[in-house]
């Protein structure tokens, strides 16, 4: 037998919990993610699915637990022997090795395709514009988009810009990518592209977390899939067990919508 | 069966027939009447206006390009040019405290901007030109403490600086205000995305919120620069020799009031006109992104084919 290979999960969620005023979202989430893993989050509506990818990135502040990505802990440091809050400009560059894919794609309307996809690259991570124009055209073939680096992102389809989002995304070389229901803006005939583009990057071994609604995803292409309900997490395991034979009866009745 | 024809539900008229390229425009009889009429009486009354001796045309021509008139004019122009620029600075930062979530800064900004735009102009000119009236000294100086520096009033508030801070002033409150509709006319999700890349918030305003605002700040941006070309004219009564001053100037001399007003007239109107065919440049500038079949980014040729939005 081969030696095992110990290696720390990338992503650690521990007792987190988050409240907007009186209504408690997240009431205790465990979760940790091994570099490379890709897991699908589903779940019903309201049941906390995006509040836990945007506390990832620390775009929503949790009340209790942390969060730690490669081993720093979103939003805050140690300091002295003491936890202490990051200024808004540490958050930001501990967020740089965070991809983010939103619902409504989110490209910046006044930048060309090409510009969308450098303005990280270049202005925050100090990349050479040319290097960065070059790495975002491979992008762009890679999302099969090649021809569409200088239109503007009101001349594209949804599934385009979708498209284009996640070359945007890659561009800054995550570590980690998160997506928020990227294809539910859709119409169902531009869905199969975007997700063929994610189950591409879910190939080529890059760690995804996946909110999402296409079951056919969640079976072929992850690794592990979470079922959230009303704040926790009530099942988890291989997508064959899941979402083949689930155990909770929560995951049923969610799961035999899709059937 | 009923069979529904959908390729071509109305049953006269072929193809070719209907082809839309094909298409023209009928006649309209009424409005080319109402373009008629209106043309008639535009020239009519230029010809009215032209030949009215009282207007004194041949006066106008004289003293059009006179010494006097053009430095006013410059003093006019140069007036609205820093007074703007400063007040859209200003304005800028005030509005950025406005929104900011720093209770003290919002406070500071929002009383800032309710003291200048509630009292009239002319009465804040004419305080800042009498400011030695009430603060004789001005000191530089640790608060309660010690005096760094100290210079006479008088020697520090000219016509000129009187004039330039009070017009700045007054224009950043509603520069601030301006620039506060555009920056919250930006969906909120670019501002979040910005943030998910880790965008510094300075960044994120410069690159990515502050020129999708243009678009909505541009155009109340021409008015407000109109009317200051206009404001400026209220230097005059502390005396500040701008152009309405200058050609006062002239015709307290001649006595020839209307045909030097119309020397003042058509020069604002020129300055005027030639903002807006500046406006409509700029505007298509930041609406760059919004034409949805219009033409694409040009590639520059070289390979490296980006171009900076330069702002
Ligand atoms: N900014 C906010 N302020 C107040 N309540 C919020 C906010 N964001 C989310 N919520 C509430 O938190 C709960 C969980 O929202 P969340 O968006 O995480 O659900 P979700 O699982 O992503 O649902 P969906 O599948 O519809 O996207 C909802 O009840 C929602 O109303
Ligand atoms: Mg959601």
């Amino acid at each position: 037998m081969s030696a095992v290979q110990i290696t720390k999960p990338l992503v650690e969620v521990r007792d987190v919990h988050k409240s907007f005023d009186q209504l408690e979202v997240l009431k205790g989430i465990d979760l940790d993610i091994m570099p490379g893993e890709v897991v699908v989050i589903l779940g019903p509506s309201g049941s906390g699915k995006s509040t836990l990818l945007r506390c990832i990135n620390h775009l929503e502040a949790v009340h209790r637990g942390f969060i730690a990505v490669d081993g720093e802990q979103i939003g805050y440091r140690i300091q002295n022997n003491r936890l202490e809050k990051l200024s808004p400009n540490g958050i930001a560059r501990q967020r740089r090795k965070i991809g983010m894919v939103f619902q409504q794609f989110n490209l910046y309307p006044h930048m060309t395709v090409l510009q969308n996809i450098i303005e990280a690259p270049v202005g925050i991570h100090g990349e050479s514009r040319k290097e960065a124009t070059r790495n975002a055209l491979q992008l762009l073939e890679r999302v099969g988009l090649s021809e569409k680096a200088h239109s503007y992102p009101r001349q594209l389809s949804g599934g385009q810009q979708q498209r284009v989002a996640i070359a945007r995304a890659l561009a800054i070389k995550p570590k980690l990518m998160l997506f928020d229901e990227p294809t539910s803006a859709l119409d169902p005939e531009l869905v199969g592209e975007v997700l063929a583009t994610m189950r591409d990057l879910a190939r080529q071994g890059l760690t995804m977390i996946v909110v999402t609604h296409e079951i056919s995803f969640a079976r072929e292409a992850a690794d592990r899939v979470v079922f959230m309900d009303d704040g926790k997490i009530v099942e988890m395991g291989k997508p064959d067990d899941v979402i083949g034979n689930p155990q909770h009866s929560r995951t049923k009745a969610f799961l035999a919508r899709f059937l | 069966m009923k069979a529904n024809n959908v390729t071509s539900a109305s049953p006269d008229g072929d193809a070719s027939f209907r082809d839309v390229a094909t298409a023209h425009v009928p006649f309209r009889l009424g409005r080319l009447l109402l373009w008629a009429v209106i043309l008639i009486v535009t020239v009519d009354f230029t010809w009215i206006v032209a030949r009215n001796e009282n207007f004194g045309w041949p006066v106008v021509a004289q003293y059009f390009f006179d010494p006097t008139v053009i430095s006013g004019l410059y003093v006019s122009l140069g007036l609205t040019v820093v007074a703007m620029t400063l007040g859209t600075i200003i304005g800028l930062a005030l509005a950025i405290a406005r929104m900011s979530d720093d209770r003290l800064a919002s406070s500071f900004a929002a009383l800032f901007i309710w003291f200048f735009r509630g009292t009239p102009l002319l009465v804040q000119l004419i305080f800042w030109y009498n400011l030695s009236t009430l603060f004789p000294q001005l000191s530089l100086a640790v608060p309660f403490g010690p005096t760094l520096a100290s210079w006479d009033t008088n020697s520090v508030i000219t016509p000129m600086t009187a004039a330039i801070v009070g017009l700045a002033l007054n224009e950043a409150a509603y520069m601030a205000e301006i620039i506060r509709g555009g920056l919250l006319s930006v969906d909120r999700g670019q501002t979040e995305t910005a943030e998910a890349f880790g965008m510094t918030r300075a960044r994120a305003l410069w690159r990515i919120i502050i020129p999708q605002a243009m678009r909505s700040i541009v155009p109340p941006t021409g008015n407000q620069l109109i009317s200051m070309i206009k404001a400026t004219s209220l230097v005059s009564v502390i005396a500040m020799a701008d152009l309405l001053y200058s050609v006062q100037s002239i015709y307290n001399r001649t006595f020839e009031i209307i045909p030097m007003l119309l020397v003042a007239v058509i020069w604002y109107l020129l300055i005027t006109s030639i903002l807006n065919v500046g406006q409509s440049y700029i505007e298509a500038y930041y609406g760059r992104g919004e034409r949805r079949n219009g033409a694409e980014a040009k590639p520059t040729d070289t390979g490296a084919a980006v171009e900076e939005p330069s702002h």
